[in-house]
């Protein structure tokens, strides 16, 4: 008797633990009272963006700035060696 | 070389002066705000991008099935292209992210899979420096390898769940956004032709000096 009145609070409880816990985490977070202060903002929000956007577009600058240097300066080179070449062949 | 280089710079320049004045007028994404901007360079530079590791895939087939020398120095100049625009991509990128996602880099498959086209462009270049003969048909080979990368490139953000934006965000730009994106992108896209064409000259003149120096070496 006192066996089976066990097993059957226990029984109870478990299920009462296994429903009432979801239901409780699925309750809507309570309304915010009142507003908190806070000094320090998460690092997303204190990006500076403008920052960022000026970086990104000054990369593109400078990398097709170089870029087309680094062509004309080889195209240079060549050019030189094959009047160079050029020269010495009609001077023999 | 010069009919076509001169009046491409010309315009070019030109394009690219007056670019920071259209995007300047352009309406802001509402949720990300002043750094959503970035996006009319980002995704025009991913686009060049693997337009150019296309190019350098297509050329590189021609070449090991023709051996066509012309071939090779159009894949010699668009690997050097995707490595350029891969690089824009891969720094512009991550600028962006940290505003709108927090974080700098994420090993998602978009990024993830743009990351290996650009070491596989890097890869290529270094090959063809550096693994002495027979380097052509290796590097050839590297490059096709490196454009069926780029489908999946493309369809990675629809077809796996990403935090980079779908490719859906670029045909339904709203027309505050849309004028600038694709003036930006057709800037990128001349730049391109551009250096490209640059590019594929100082090739021919290497592949001359080449020849004048076998010609000396023959008559000596």
């Amino acid at each position: 008797m006192i066996r089976r009145a066990l097993l059957a609070v226990s029984t109870l409880v478990f299920t009462l633990a296994l429903t009432a816990l979801p239901a409780l985490a699925l309750q809507p977070p309570t309304a915010q009272g009142e507003f908190v202060p806070a000094k320090d903002l998460p690092p997303t929000e204190s990006i500076p963006a403008a920052t960022l956007l000026v970086a990104a577009y000054a990369f593109i600058w400078v990398a097709a700035i170089v870029y087309l240097f680094s062509i004309w300066r080889r195209l240079n080179r060549v050019e030189a060696e094959m009047h160079a070449l050029a020269r010495k062949t009609s001077q023999r | 070389m010069r009919k076509v280089f001169v009046p491409l710079l010309v315009v070019v320049g030109a394009m690219f002066a007056y670019a920071p004045v259209m995007i300047a007028h352009a309406d802001y994404e509402v949720s990300m705000g002043i750094v959503s901007k970035i996006l009319y360079f980002h995704a025009p530079s991913g686009m060049v991008m693997l337009l150019s590791a296309m190019v350098c895939g297509v050329a590189s087939a021609i070449y090991l099935w023709k051996k066509s020398p012309a071939a090779d120095r159009v894949a010699m100049a668009s690997a050097e292209l995707t490595a350029l625009f891969g690089l824009i991509v891969i720094v512009t990128g991550p600028l962006w992210a940290k505003k709108a996602w927090g974080i700098w880099w994420d090993w998602e498959p978009r990024l993830t899979m743009s990351f290996v086209g650009w070491l596989i462009s890097v890869s290529y270049l270094f090959v063809r420096k550096y693994a002495g003969p027979g380097s052509d048909k290796l590097g050839a080979a590297l490059a096709v390898f490196g454009s069926v990368n780029v489908p999946f490139i493309y369809v990675s953000v629809n077809v796996w769940r990403t935090l980079h934006p779908k490719t859906t965000v670029v045909p339904t730009l709203p027309p505050g956004m849309r004028g600038p994106f694709w003036y930006s992108a057709l800037t990128l896209f001349l730049f391109y032709l551009l250096l490209l064409t640059a590019r594929i000259h100082l090739e021919r003149q290497r592949a001359m000096l080449d020849e004048l120096y076998l010609a000396e070496e023959d008559r000596s």
